[in-house]
């Protein structure tokens, strides 16, 4: 996978986009982990698709988080990204908090976005089932929250590097700071900053993909977003943490190809 | 020197098993360990030995804000500074200080301590911190990367609050107040003398320098290992070319006097025990959000006082682990004295922040262990800065001087 930069207006932030596969367009927001090392969902949407995947400021090498301060600049900036990549009635998927933004952008912009896919995407909030406060998670907790399989989840989170290494936890705390404290602007203290007032303006077809064994945002919210999302599909995917994309993304792959 | 007896008022009650049934002692441990009744009887004794700290000659007697925990329970230290206008009359009240960040608007700040300055006749120490982690984001909300930025800002508005004799509109990225007009505003002009504490990063020894602000460094694990910070701290004081008035800085230090080395073992050994192990048993996930910190400080290595004590052995520590390694200061005054003097000298402060009740320590060895520092120890280290004729008006009170005006209120 090879990466291509964008500068934008009016901070000149830089933002690295991920670039692979051919086919139509389909842009990949990622969630508040960042990609994942030869992230496998990527992958296996390249096999289909003209892949492009940005990262947000405060990720990898993209710059200009201290100008992002809430869910509206952080929207417009998505909304920014997808005018410079100049692409045409792509596919918008987004994981998590990046399913969030992509359901703010389809909102605000409808016309701008006609094909939604949200996965496990972040953005409500249900009394009833609470979501972890991710961010006092320490670094161990992370892989058995993530993914149905936590083994398989710490190899694809360290790719083998040793978070016992005091070395690997200093560039871990920074990188992490980077990443979390931009995430945060929009999920801390909880990850709820209005979608639901807005989730009705939403005019794109939209397929929701859920891994059923969830554990960090229940699979009940699902639910809620195709309840709120006029043209909506959900589609829950077995043996699937909340990184339903890199723990399963043949299946993932699946439910888009059918959906669009 | 300056000596302010500071008081963290703990709740003393946790139990033994304390660590093995509850990973924090903030944030989330359940209240109901408060008992609301003993509270009452706790408040008083902690106001008492403050107001005792006072009589026995301490220069300054000293709260501060901390919020869901057993560590502290001062969620507002103004309210305690309020009583303690009313039966003290001499010391500086060090209220160390308010949260500015986590008021809504902040400009509440500006009025309630210029309440406390008006009402103890100008005797308050302001301290702005930026508030721990856990205090300003796990239990007050603030999002972790933008609590530097709102603290910014609530500065510069208290700072023309109380500057201003006109009111003015103040239009901020998280405040905006069409009417800034401050009633009352403090005796102390252009404002009370303010202390920052701190913990490391260079943003912060900037800020003090520029604002002529005294950095406090607040740490558990004592001066040997404050002096590398500290010496940061006095390297950056001397690239800017400024002044190195020892009164720039200052520490605080668990200190326990007894009339032997021996003594001071066996009175409070169990109380320095209580404190390390359940009043600092933070788990580490509520430490340090990630964000709260900026990528410089992080980068130099500097941890909280939080995260430090969660990555120290603390449970393997004996009493004796902890006076070798200087942890605590404890001892014969002779002892104390000495170790003292060293502390000063070698990180260069003029302030120090005594704790002299420590963890669950009853009432009569706090005032034993307080008597012992103010009468046979403090009046050795008074003259320790003569350079600076032992005084920096720059960074102490000037209480108001017209005796006419001035009632007579402390306690008999």
């Amino acid at each position: 996978m090879k990466s291509r930069f964008l500068t934008l207006k009016p901070h000149d932030a830089r933002i690295q986009v991920i670039e692979a596969g051919k086919g139509r367009d389909l842009l990949f927001l990622h969630g508040a982990g960042g990609h994942l090392p030869n992230d496998p969902l990527i992958a296996a949407l390249a096999e289909k698709y003209h892949v492009l995947a940005p990262l947000l400021p405060g990720y990898g090498e993209s710059t200009g988080e201290e100008s992002l301060r809430d869910m509206l600049d952080i929207t417009l900036h998505a909304l920014d990204v997808l005018a410079a990549l100049k692409l045409k009635n792509p596919i918008v998927v987004g994981h998590s908090m990046g399913g969030m933004i992509a359901a703010e952008m389809a909102a605000v912009a409808p016309g701008e976005i006609g094909k939604l896919c949200l996965l496990a995407p972040a953005g409500l909030w249900l009394d009833d089932h609470p979501i972890v406060d991710i961010f006092s998670k320490l670094p161990f907790e992370l892989p058995g929250l993530l993914f149905h399989d936590a083994a398989v989840g710490q190899r694809l989170l360290t790719s083998g590097l040793d978070m016992e290494d005091p070395k690997f936890l200093q560039q871990f705390l920074v990188m992490n700071a980077r990443r979390l404290g931009t995430a945060g602007k929009i999920l801390f203290p909880i990850p709820d900053r209005g979608l639901s007032q807005r989730l009705y303006r939403i005019a794109a077809k939209t397929l929701i993909v859920w891994g059923k064994e969830d554990a960090l945002i229940p699979a009940i919210y699902g639910e809620a977003f195709k309840k709120a999302v006029s043209k909506a599909k959900l589609v829950k995917v077995g043996k699937a943490g909340h990184a339903l994309g890199q723990e399963r993304p043949q299946a993932v792959l699946t439910a888009i190809r059918e959906f669009f | 020197m300056k000596f302010t007896w500071f008081h963290l008022m703990p709740w003393p009650h946790m139990p033994d098993d304390f660590r093995e049934k509850h990973r924090s002692v903030w944030v989330d441990l359940p209240n109901r360990m408060y008992e609301p009744e003993l509270g009452h009887g706790i408040y008083h004794q902690y106001l008492d030995q403050l107001e005792y700290a006072e009589s026995v000659g301490f220069d300054g007697i000293g709260v501060n804000e901390h919020h869901a925990n057993a560590y502290g329970l001062m969620p507002s230290p103004n309210i305690m500074a309020a009583t303690l206008t009313r039966r003290t009359s001499k010391a500086a009240l060090v209220v160390l200080g308010n949260s500015i960040a986590l008021y809504n608007p902040p400009i509440r700040v500006a009025e309630e301590f210029a309440m406390l300055d008006v009402l103890s006749g100008g005797r308050l120490v302001a301290g702005f911190p930026v508030g721990t982690s856990m205090d300003t984001n796990y239990a007050y909300g603030t999002v972790p990367a933008l609590t530097r930025e709102k603290y910014a800002e609530a500065h510069d508005l208290i700072r023309r609050a109380w500057a201003a004799d006109e009111p003015f509109a103040f239009n901020g990225r998280y405040t905006k107040l069409r009417y800034v007009n401050c009633w009352p505003k403090p005796i102390q002009r252009p404002a009370p003398p303010i202390f920052i504490p701190g913990g490391g990063s260079v943003e912060t020894y900037d800020f003090c320098i520029d604002n002529t602000y005294s950095y406090s460094y607040l740490s558990y694990s004592g001066y040997l290992r404050a002096k590398l910070l500290m010496e940061g701290y006095w390297k950056r004081v001397a690239e800017r070319k400024v002044d190195d008035s020892p009164y720039r800085a200052g520490f605080a230090q668990v200190i326990c006097v007894g009339e032997t080395d021996a003594e001071a073992e066996k009175l409070y050994a169990e109380h320095v025990n209580y404190f390390y192990n359940r009043c600092l048993h933070v788990y580490p996930g509520f430490a340090d959000a990630p964000g709260y910190r900026t990528v410089k400080t992080i980068q130099t290595g500097a941890l909280s006082q939080f995260t430090q004590a969660a990555a120290r052995d603390y449970p393997n520590l004996s009493w004796k682990d902890l006076v070798d390694g200087r942890y605590v200061v404890a001892g014969s005054p002779e002892t104390v004295r000495q170790q003292m003097e060293e502390l000063i000298k070698s990180l260069r402060v003029g302030n120090v922040f005594c704790l002299l009740h420590v963890g669950n320590m009853p009432d009569d060895k706090v005032r034993h262990s307080t008597k012992l520092f103010a009468e046979k120890v403090m009046p050795h280290l008074r003259n320790l800065w003569p350079d600076w004729q032992n005084q920096d008006e720059r960074f102490w009170i000037h209480p108001m001087t017209d005796k006419r005006a001035s009632l007579k209120v402390a306690a008999e």
